[in-house]
């Protein structure tokens, strides 16, 4: 980078080059449009149906992907146990609808909000407490450590928890009955849109507004930003620091929390290691529209979640669920190499 | 109102630690020697009637601390320092003595018997798996996060070249025990071993050279990528374009055995065994191949530690801007590092593939780069011999030593949980003793006081 910072301040170059690496890039990009392009015009429906499905399922990894995102733009660091209380909202969400409220699609309305509002603040409740517990535990003692001190201790927290899954889901999925009602709500070409899915993909919005007025527009986000910004500018200014990174934790848990009945609404099963892999495919997303940046992450989670979709779905040339991850950790690498400030994110110093 | 605690505050459990740490080193020198002393004879003979082989092991390693660190013979023009010369040689001979002795010692406290030769042999691959990752993440201070990929490719390596995979080619060259007339390609497992080292040293240039720009925890995150995709292609591997790489799920088995072929045998009077799988007491003979090769990543480990290159990476490690100013290629000697770790990780996957006769995709997933991090951790970042036990105590504990604990206390399900434990393992380390167990001296430095300041940006980005 630094040698082409310096060729272009010579007053004789004329014609811009354009690089190998964006050359490169911009042909992967292309081949994937093409790809787009042909299943579009050969089977119309199946691609709109899997358009659908895709950003159903992106929108609840937007909120996965927010936790990333809230937490890597406050300490900088890859919470990689944010998967895994994911995963235990998930766990929790299917413990309290089915064991307490025995909630099923079969149920009425007047039985299946209030029930559903239960579980989702259970879920909400538990996660964020957790969250800001792990926080104070495993990474609050680290901060003035290197920086991969703090990175080690969350991969064993992972690990931790997802031990506690497997201690009370078992290690086999466990599948979850059909709580919202699977009656199509229209169908294309034969390709039903669900009510399920529906209420999931809606119910993400409110959410995901509700964050961007938290940080944008009262107090505590104004403090969250100014933390992110410059920890220690922040404490003189009076903000109390650790009170805020905590309150960051215990939001991003809540969101693990709406994330983990959401999806276990959506898959309609869950297993112990789904944050794992969950996870990174948020990471991915969140790392995918700029880290740090919130709008980028529900961008990136929304993209990760229609090529997940076109992939499993679409019939010209789609590689299949077998390469799912594959696909998703290429881009994973290929953004850090191409962009790694991401589709929205600023060109940062830390970036490359 | 208070004046915010900054960024220190809440529960310490470091501080207090690092409180009685202080306390303990402001004693003076004769009382601490005295206590040490004193502790150390108590434990042995405390132990001696229960556990007499254990005891007699520490009463060993607790002779050797007492050698003075800079007493030093003169041996020629140079001067043998002694304890580093004598302690590698002391553990060369008890691990040479360990398949003689494992009956007649008695068992471990708390633990039950001493592991079993086949849980030692895996001691050795993974003791050998983490001193080469202790090489990436140790020395030149990157996380790695999918060493497993490295593991796989050595596995493979050895699987495609040692057995009936390619069962169109009928290539046969130094093998043993594999009839002429059996399809296949069948190399020496010799020779594969250092194919296997050379193929996957290759792949780490390869995986380093697009991701080694990015900073630390970035490249954390682009390794576990890689470590997440090289399984899920040997995975989906047996119809890339209709052709069958690596059998898919099935794996690839059977693969040769090593073995020193019939001339070799006859020579040296039947000492280096014709053929391993012919053996009786093949543990054994696996166990001293690994503990071989293992004495050959310590011994090229320790020396690129302390060459011009190693202390490269320890520069790179401490302060990347400052190793940069100072005139060191960042990225080719980050490459450096990762392709010697590879090697290694490289080699011990294709022994280890050849002693288990088989290799599976869902051998390398990533709880098995997370419990190598963790032994590398355990011991102590940087530390070769550190390294070395915290890979043999985790790999015995993983294979057998977590059922022995679950069934003395009467829990059936332990080893279920061991990523669970090796997980608190690692929380509990870096909170309380982040330089490990047996920490270089260096590592802890950095590690304690804040020496170690992450680069905001690469420096030749």
């Amino acid at each position: 980078m630094s040698a082409s910072a310096s060729t272009e301040a010579l007053p004789t170059r004329w014609v811009p080059r354009v690089g190998l690496l964006p050359a490169i890039g911009l042909f992967l990009v292309l081949l994937v449009l093409v790809w787009l392009g042909v299943n579009l015009v050969k089977e119309p429906s199946a691609f709109a149906a899997t358009f659908l499905d895709g950003l159903t399922l992106g929108l609840v990894y937007g909120l996965v992907a927010l936790g990333y995102s809230l937490v890597y733009g406050i300490l900088e660091l890859i919470n990689f146990a944010h998967g895994d209380v994911f995963m235990l909202g998930s766990a929790i969400s299917f413990g309290v609808a089915t064991n307490w409220f025995s909630l099923h699609d079969t149920n009425s309305l007047g039985k299946l909000i209030p029930a559903l509002i239960a579980t989702l603040a259970m879920a909400m409740i538990v996660c964020a407490c957790l969250n800001a517990t792990i926080e104070f535990v495993a990474y609050r003692p680290l901060r003035s450590a290197p920086r991969l001190a703090p990175l080690i201790t969350a991969i064993g927290m992972s690990f931790f928890l997802q031990n506690v899954g497997l201690r009370f889901i078992g290690s086999a999925p466990v599948s979850v009955p059909n709580i919202l009602s699977h009656k199509a709500v229209f169908s294309i070409g034969g390709h039903e849109y669900r009510w399920y899915q529906l209420i999931v993909g809606v119910s993400t919005l409110p959410v995901l507004f509700g964050l961007v007025y938290l940080v944008q527009q009262t107090r505590q986000g104004k403090a969250m930003r100014a933390t992110a910004q410059d920890q220690d500018a922040a404490a003189m200014m009076g903000i109390n620091v650790n009170r805020t990174i905590s309150f960051t934790f215990f939001i991003a848990g809540a969101l693990a929390g709406v994330a983990g009945l959401l999806y276990a609404i959506y898959t309609t099963n869950i297993a112990y290691d789904q944050g794992f892999t969950l996870g990174l495919i948020a990471f991915t997303a969140a790392v995918l529209g700029g880290i740090g940046n919130l709008p980028g992450a529900v961008l990136g989670a929304v993209l990760i979640g229609l090529i997940q979709q076109f992939n499993e779905g679409l019939s010209w040339h789609a590689p299949g669920s077998d390469w799912t991850q594959s696909i998703v950790f290429s881009i994973l690498i290929l953004i850090l190499v191409f962009r790694p400030e991401g589709l929205l994110g600023e060109r940062t110093p830390e970036g490359g | 109102m208070t004046y915010p605690s900054g960024t220190e505050g809440g529960f310490d459990a470091r501080a207090l630690w690092r409180q009685q740490r202080d306390r303990w080193h402001h004693l003076p020198e004769r009382t601490r020697t005295t206590i040490v002393l004193v502790v150390q004879v108590l434990i042995v003979l405390l132990l001696l009637p229960w556990w007499w082989g254990f005891a007699v092991l520490l009463a060993i390693f607790f002779a050797l601390y007492w050698i003075p660190e800079d007493l030093a013979v003169p041996l020629g023009t140079r001067k043998l320092r002694v304890r580093a010369f004598v302690t590698p040689l002391v553990a060369l001979a008890l691990a040479i003595l360990y398949p003689y002795v494992r009956d007649h010692i008695d068992s471990l406290p708390g633990v039950g018997p001493w592991p079993q030769m086949d849980t030692a042999v895996i001691m050795t691959v993974y003791a050998m798996m983490a001193v080469g990752l202790n090489i990436v993440v140790g020395y030149a201070g990157l996380l790695d996060l999918g060493y497993v990929a490295f593991y796989a490719v050595g596995a493979y390596t050895a699987a495609w070249f040692a057995s009936v995979q390619f069962a169109k080619q009928n290539i046969h060259f130094g093998s043993v025990g594999v009839g002429a007339t059996v399809p296949g390609i069948h190399i020496s497992v010799w020779i594969l071993l250092i194919l296997a080292g050379i193929v996957t040293a290759f792949i780490g240039v390869v995986i380093g050279l697009p991701t080694l720009r990015l900073r630390g925890d970035y490249l954390a995150i682009v390794t576990l990528g890689f470590g997440e995709i090289l399984p899920q292609v040997a995975r989906n591997g047996d119809n890339l374009g209709g052709f069958n790489l690596t059998n898919g799920p099935n794996g690839i088995t059977p693969i040769d055995p090593p073995g020193f072929g019939k001339t070799l045998h006859d020579a040296t009077g039947g000492a280096l065994p014709d053929n391993y799988l012919a053996l009786a007491d093949r543990n054994k003979a696996y166990f001293y191949t690994g503990v071989v090769l293992l004495a050959i990543t310590v011994f090229a480990s320790l020396r690129l530690r302390d060459s011009r290159l190693g202390r490269a990476w320890i520069a790179i490690r401490e302060d990347e801007i400052a190793a940069a100013a100072m005139g060191i290629p960042l990225m080719r000697t980050k490459t450096w590092a990762y392709a010697s770790g590879a090697f290694f990780g490289g080699v011990a996957g294709a022994f280890f593939a050849s002693f288990k006769s088989s290799t599976f995709p869902n051998d390398f997933s990533f709880n098995i780069s997370a419990f190598i991090l963790s032994m590398v951790i355990l011991g102590g970042m940087g530390n070769v011999w550190g390294v070395i036990v915290g890979g043999a105590v985790l790999a015995y504990l993983n294979q057998e030593g977590l059922a022995n604990i679950g069934a003395k206390l009467g829990i059936a399900d332990v080893p279920l949980y061991a990523s669970g434990i090796f997980g608190a393992i690692l929380v509990i380390m870096m909170l309380l003793r982040p330089a490990g167990l047996l920490p270089s001296a260096r590592v802890r430095a950095e590690l304690e006081e804040g020496v170690h300041d992450q680069p905001l940006y690469d420096a030749s980005g």
